[in-house]
């Protein structure tokens, strides 16, 4: 059997290159920034620092479950592809800030807590929505199908976000109503402001990476196209 | 049509669900044997100490209805693969909510006398005293079933026509029915207890939030996960 | 008759449907006239099934047309449901109740509780074994029953995937019978066959599936010849 070689129109903007760059420029700068003239916390020392990578983490996390959520609502309502790509990109990208979220936490938890894992309220709601990602992913890898795969994944991604903010509240109450949270410590204005700094960067990460793998998606599906035409005779 | 022609749907396809389980008695029993198999392997988990597993008894009766459940759900469109009866009842014509609301309601009447059987092995097995406070209870309960059985019903749909069907269903749907879980047990405990800091009310509002958005979410989308 | 041979009640273009990597269908048009029954013939795997399935609103095809009684498959799936009576391999019934109950549920489904079931039930002669469960019937009082079931729904077009399998010589006549009934309606059929001496007077005209198209269609009349060779496959 001869092997065919079918042509792929590459997606052709240059522009994304450069904003990746942009981005991940953005991101080592304000890291660095962060760590190097943040002073270390009276009771933590410099552990608090890893907050400056969790928190945008957690709240890049958040933000993509939304995006899940609007591309999905739009699939169904217009039915294009490109929303059902994009969707499944978010939630590729979630669920890796989310995993992001999860071991940065343990790592915090370690030595602040003295153990790797604590049903706390946040970190055990991120657990629960890594595990509805999880779901959504396998789901998406099960089927074969394209149209059945974009239908079902989008009622499932419209399912799992509406869920989010219940999920967090269901269990916040379960841990306050027993005992009561860790009153946060005392906030330094300068963590604030590079706080917010790294939270853009990890916001330009993330659509600079769902445009990545949407790209990708994409042109794993114009292969497939391709190889459509050839099998119906350039029909 | 219209209404009137809905109604019938539901009612012929909840109807159907039932006596094609009744008549199958082996699946309701199986069923709820394991469940009561899941009660029995929490009290050797948990060990003997009788104060330890009556705090542990509302989490474990849960759980129990929750794997028993999901073979529940799965079985419901077993019912339409087996002689290629899914294709028929999909050109019936109509809303395709109504093939969920029945099957739905069936679910409900099912998962229901298989909580009552598990519920009262449970109360022995744990030494559970019944509260002064069943009604609150019950209706606690029931309200945790109709969010079990509403996504267990839809993500069935999905999960019995895939290739992993057994692994699927319980993936998709046990993180999603966390809140579920919590609000059940949580305000079952408290129950159990004199429940003093009225904490069954606040999770009862969330249980009855939760139940009506996935409610009408469901029957929304279900079309989309039904037709393809 | 000779009005309705005037317009086309099925009229399928350029179907395409692909399983995974495999294309089962790769561009099959047909069309069929009210008052005609079209048979199809072709190898296992050629996609006879596959594009009946479509036809039937049941599968999606990756591209191509059709339109059954003037509705289009993609844009308006439930009117065409409303005119199509399709029969698939299994008989799509339910095990666990009896035939009486499938027919009764079926009739509920459709929208029509008042429908004669005793009437559709003596009419394949089912009457005897009304109140058994199907789980007990043979594969042919299946098929009588599956047969029962679609004449409920009085369809104008017919979409049959081996209809005469498993039946009997009385059972076929009974096929035979809800095929003209439909056409003399103003009606039409589409039937998947794998050998032709049961449907012989009622065949119009014959299409052959190959390889995902509709390879050639030939008057029925004409076929005899042709029809030993498909026969020997």
């Amino acid at each position: 059997m001869t092997a065919v070689t079918i042509p792929v129109a590459l997606p052709s903007s240059r522009r994304w290159p450069w904003f990746g760059a942009f981005a991940f420029l953005f991101l080592i700068t304000s890291q660095a920034l962060a760590i190097i003239t943040s002073p270390a916390d009276r009771d933590m020392g410099d552990l608090q620092k890893i907050m400056y990578v969790h928190v945008p983490s957690a709240w890049i996390t958040m933000l993509s479950f939304f995006v899940v959520l609007v591309y999905s609502v739009r699939y169904l309502w217009q039915r294009r592809e490109n929303d059902d790509l994009l969707a499944a990109s978010a939630a590729e990208v979630g669920a890796t800030f989310n995993g992001l979220t999860l071991v940065l936490g343990m790592l915090w938890g370690r030595p602040t807590w003295g153990v790797w894992w604590t049903w706390d309220a946040r970190l055990t709601s991120t657990l629960v929505l890594f595990l509805i990602f999880v779901g959504y992913l396998s789901l998406r890898a099960f089927i074969d199908e394209p149209v059945r795969r974009a239908q079902w994944s989008a009622a499932v991604g419209i399912l799992g976000a509406i869920n989010v903010p219940i999920v967090y509240l269901s269990v916040r109450w379960w841990r306050t109503l027993h005992q009561v949270q860790s009153s946060p410590s005392t906030v330094d204005p300068l963590y604030v402001l590079f706080l917010r700094a790294n939270a853009f960067a990890f916001l330009f990460v993330m659509i600079y990476f769902i445009r990545q793998r949407y790209e990708a998606a994409r042109i794993e599906r114009d292969a497939e196209l391709a190889a459509q035409a050839v099998a119906l005779g350039g029909r | 049509m219209g209404r009137s022609a809905d109604w019938g749907r539901i009612r012929a396809i909840a109807w159907k669900d039932l006596t094609a389980e009744r008549r199958s008695k082996a699946g309701f029993y199986s069923v709820a044997a394991l469940g009561i198999t899941i009660l029995v392997l929490f009290g050797f988990a948990l060990g003997p100490d009788t104060r330890a597993l009556r705090d542990a008894a509302v989490g474990a009766l849960w759980l129990a209805v929750f794997f028993a459940g999901v073979l529940t759900f799965n079985r419901s469109y077993q019912v339409e693969l087996d002689g290629g009866a899914l294709d028929t009842l999909l050109l019936y014509g109509g809303g395709r909510w109504t093939i969920f609301t029945g099957k739905l309601l069936a679910n409900l009447a099912f998962v229901m006398m298989m909580l009552v059987i598990v519920l009262i092995v449970g109360a022995v097995l744990f030494q559970v005293q019944v509260p002064a406070q069943w009604p609150t209870l019950l209706a606690v309960l029931a309200l945790g079933v109709i969010g079990l059985v509403t996504l267990g019903t839809f993500y069935a749909a999905m999960a019995s026509r895939s290739r992993a069907r057994e692994v699927l269903l319980p993936l998709l749907l046990f993180p999603m029915m966390v809140p579920v879980l919590l609000a059940a047990i949580q305000a079952s405990k408290a129950l159990f207890g004199a429940d003093l800091m009225q904490e069954s009310g606040a999770w009862m509002r969330l249980l009855v939030a939760y139940d009506l958005v996935f409610l009408i979410i469901t029957h929304l989308a279900f079309e989309y996960v039904i037709e393809v | 008759m000779a009005s309705w041979k005037s317009h086309t009640l099925l009229d399928a273009r350029d179907i395409a449907r692909r399983f995974g990597a495999r294309w089962v269908l790769r561009g099959a048009s047909i069309t069929v006239a009210s008052g005609e029954v079209v048979g199809l013939l072709g190898a296992n795997g050629s996609g006879k099934s596959t594009l009946l399935r479509v036809l039937a609103t049941l599968l999606r095809p990756n591209a191509g047309t059709a339109t059954i009684a003037g509705y289009d498959i993609m844009r308006e799936p439930d009117a065409v449901r409303h005119n199509i009576g399709f029969l698939a391999h299994t008989p799509g019934l339910y095990d666990d109740l009896t035939a009486r109950e499938n027919l009764v549920f079926a009739a509920a489904m459709l929208g029509s509780p008042a429908a004669d079931i005793d009437g559709a039930l003596e009419r394949v002669a089912l009457t005897h074994v009304a109140d058994e469960r199907v789980r007990g019937f043979s594969a042919g009082m299946q098929r009588r029953l599956a047969i029962a079931r679609l004449a409920l729904s009085r369809p104008r077009v017919l979409l049959l995937d081996e209809p005469y399998s498993n039946l009997d010589t009385a059972g076929t006549v009974l096929m035979n019978s809800l095929i003209t009934d439909t056409v003399d309606a103003g009606g039409a059929a589409l039937v998947v066959l794998h050998e032709l001496a049961p449907s012989a007077g009622v065949i119009d005209r014959l299409a052959t599936v190959h390889d995902g198209r509709i390879a050639s269609g030939f008057d029925a009349a004409e076929a005899e010849p042709r029809f030993a060779l498909v026969g020997a496959d």
